[in-house]
């Protein structure tokens, strides 16, 4: 893989008193691919998607990314104000409890209308025909547009959030435990449906997950996280089916047990 | 005007204020944080536009108050008074012979000129609290200028009601910069603010801010291209000037339920009467 890399970090340290939550991580992410970062709890994911996205800011290391024009930039040194606009178009977060990100007193389509008019959509009947779009996309019934997200299941919830974070179609998702927290059937929904939004919009994703399936399911490359260090990167299938790290093959094997 | 400095105020605190005020012009809309005065009328009487006035006012100065439009309110009575008695300048009911117009939710008919200076009393300087409660979190949003969620408020309003349901103190954008309240006067007086002669002071005194608009500033109210933004004006004629363009007040006449529109700016109105205008009920 000699192409360029969409986001690449290097030597990502970052500790919280004695914990180093992050020891020196290096990472590569190609365009339109899938990288999960997978690992037990307390490994160091949220935090490592944390500083990827330059929410918070690492005690040494760099993330660059890559723009479409193809000018890099080092997340942490840029101005404010201009990571700010790159979370809003170019990029997109999905948090596991999509209350945090969603605003419960606006209507489904005023939730996925906000991107579009932060990024500077001043055309209600436009806003309102993506939103329509998105909505069905993410398999919410149009007709559910005008209603509050407070009577939403947590699956729709869930989906309420993918739409409204790929409505300005990002290039680069961040996901964190995007299925967590949901009833197993819901969670098989919602994979499938990230999948297929995830092949047809051409996305790249660094997705989170203390689940191997759904890394299975979703990644085509595999990080495996372990107190702060990545013990093992390879194609997912190879990971899985032959883990070389013995925290790795731990972890397989209690996940095959289970 | 024993015991009193000129205009209430002391010579500091009103070179402080005009301080605030100058940084106010040079950032059209954006909100000064100043050391606001306790005043001898509490919030809600106007107290930040009371310093403000204070703080520009000269001895030739003429001032003008007004409540709602109206000259002759308990509010706008007492501040003129307070203003004859502080300053002992001259005061006027009429809009075109004030230097100096002080107002509560109103501009006045008259267009105004580049003599002339008008002075808002202002609630809530914040056009974004509604939406946020933190005022950390505004002022990082016009910082970086991210009114998203403003424009959000409006995607709801014609979402659900089929229009914008602001009727006052509608959002606007000053200078293409900085989104500002233009304190609760009616939608309808929103475009006199665009490019106005005079010069545009907003005083907040509970909340301790001062704003400007200064003379010919592009002021755009808040809207999408397909719902262009409206100024709404009750169908009627004022009953006493019978005129279908001033800003009218519905008023109740009788205890039967009888009702007639006024113009809300009784100056407008009674000029328009002794130049021979008439309305159904003169
Ligand atoms: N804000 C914080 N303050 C203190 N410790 C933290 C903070 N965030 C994370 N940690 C610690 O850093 C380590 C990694 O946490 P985290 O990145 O959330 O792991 P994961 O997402 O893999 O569960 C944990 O020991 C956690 O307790
Ligand atoms: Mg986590």
């Amino acid at each position: 893989m000699s192409d360029p890399t969409l986001l690449s970090a290097r030597g990502l340290r970052l500790s919280f008193g004695a914990i180093p939550a992050l020891a020196g991580v290096d990472l590569d992410l190609w365009p339109g691919e899938v990288l999960a970062v997978v690992g037990e709890s307390g490994s160091g994911k949220t935090t490592l998607l944390n500083v990827l996205s330059g929410r918070v800011r690492p005690d040494a290391g760099v993330v660059w990314y890559r723009d479409p024009d193809g000018a890099l930039h080092d997340v942490h040194a840029m101005e404010a104000p201009l990571l700010r606009r790159l979370h809003r178009s170019d990029w997109g977060f999905v948090h596991q409890d999509p209350r945090q990100s969603l605003r419960m007193g606006v209507s489904a389509g005023g939730n996925v209308g906000e991107r579009l008019m932060a990024a500077g959509a001043r055309h209600y009947g436009r806003i309102r025909a993506s939103a329509l779009d998105w909505l069905a996309e993410v398999e919410i019934d149009p007709a559910r547009i005008d209603d509050l997200p407070r009577i939403f299941s947590g699956g729709m919830l869930q989906r309420l959030q993918v739409a409204r974070t790929l409505a300005t179609h990002p290039r680069l998702v961040f996901m964190d435990e995007p299925t967590g927290g949901l009833d197993v059937s819901v969670q098989a929904r919602l994979l499938d449906l990230i999948r297929r939004l995830v092949a047809r919009h051409g996305l790249a994703v660094v997705l989170v997950t203390h689940d191997l399936a759904v890394a299975r399911l979703l990644a085509q490359r595999i990080v495996v996280m372990r107190r702060g260090l990545a013990v093992e990167t390879g194609l997912t299938d190879q990971v899985l089916e032959d883990p070389q790290h013995p925290y790795t093959q731990l972890l397989v094997s209690s996940v095959l047990q289970a | 005007m024993n015991g009193y400095n000129f205009a209430y105020l002391d010579e500091q605190t009103k070179r402080m204020i005009r301080r605030a005020i100058l940084k106010a012009v040079a950032i059209p809309g954006h909100q000064v944080p100043f050391a606001s005065r306790e005043m001898p009328l509490p919030y809600g009487w106007g107290t930040g536009g009371i310093q403000v006035t204070a703080s520009i006012l000269g001895r030739e100065d003429v001032l003008k108050v007004i409540d709602q439009g109206a000259d002759d309110t308990t509010n706008a009575v007492s501040i003129r008074r307070f203003f004859a008695a502080t300053a002992g300048v001259q005061t006027t009911t009429r809009t075109a012979d004030a230097s100096v117009i002080q107002t509560r939710h109103r501009i006045p008919e008259a267009p105004l000129t580049e003599q002339q200076i008008l002075v808002y009393q202002v609630p809530q300087p914040e056009p974004l609290y509604r939406l946020e409660p933190s005022r950390a979190e505004t002022t990082r949003m016009h910082a970086l200028a991210e009114y998203g969620a403003m424009h959000v408020k409006l995607y709801e309003d014609i979402a659900r009601l089929g229009q914008v349901a602001i009727s006052y103190d509608y959002p606007v954008m000053v200078n293409g910069r900085y989104l500002t309240s233009p304190s609760p006067i009616p939608a309808f007086d929103n475009p006199k603010l665009h490019r106005m002669p005079a010069l545009q002071l907003f005083g907040a005194g509970r909340e301790k801010r001062i704003y400007a608009i200064p003379p010919y500033t592009d002021v755009r109210s808040l809207d999408f291209e397909d719902h262009p933004f409206r100024p709404h004006r009750a169908d009627a004629a004022c009953a006493l000037c019978g005129s279908r363009q001033s800003y009218l007040d519905e008023v109740v006449t009788d205890n039967r339920g009888g009702r007639m529109f006024v113009c809300s700016d009784t100056d407008h109105c009674a000029s328009r009467r002794a130049a021979g205008c008439e309305g159904v009920a003169a």
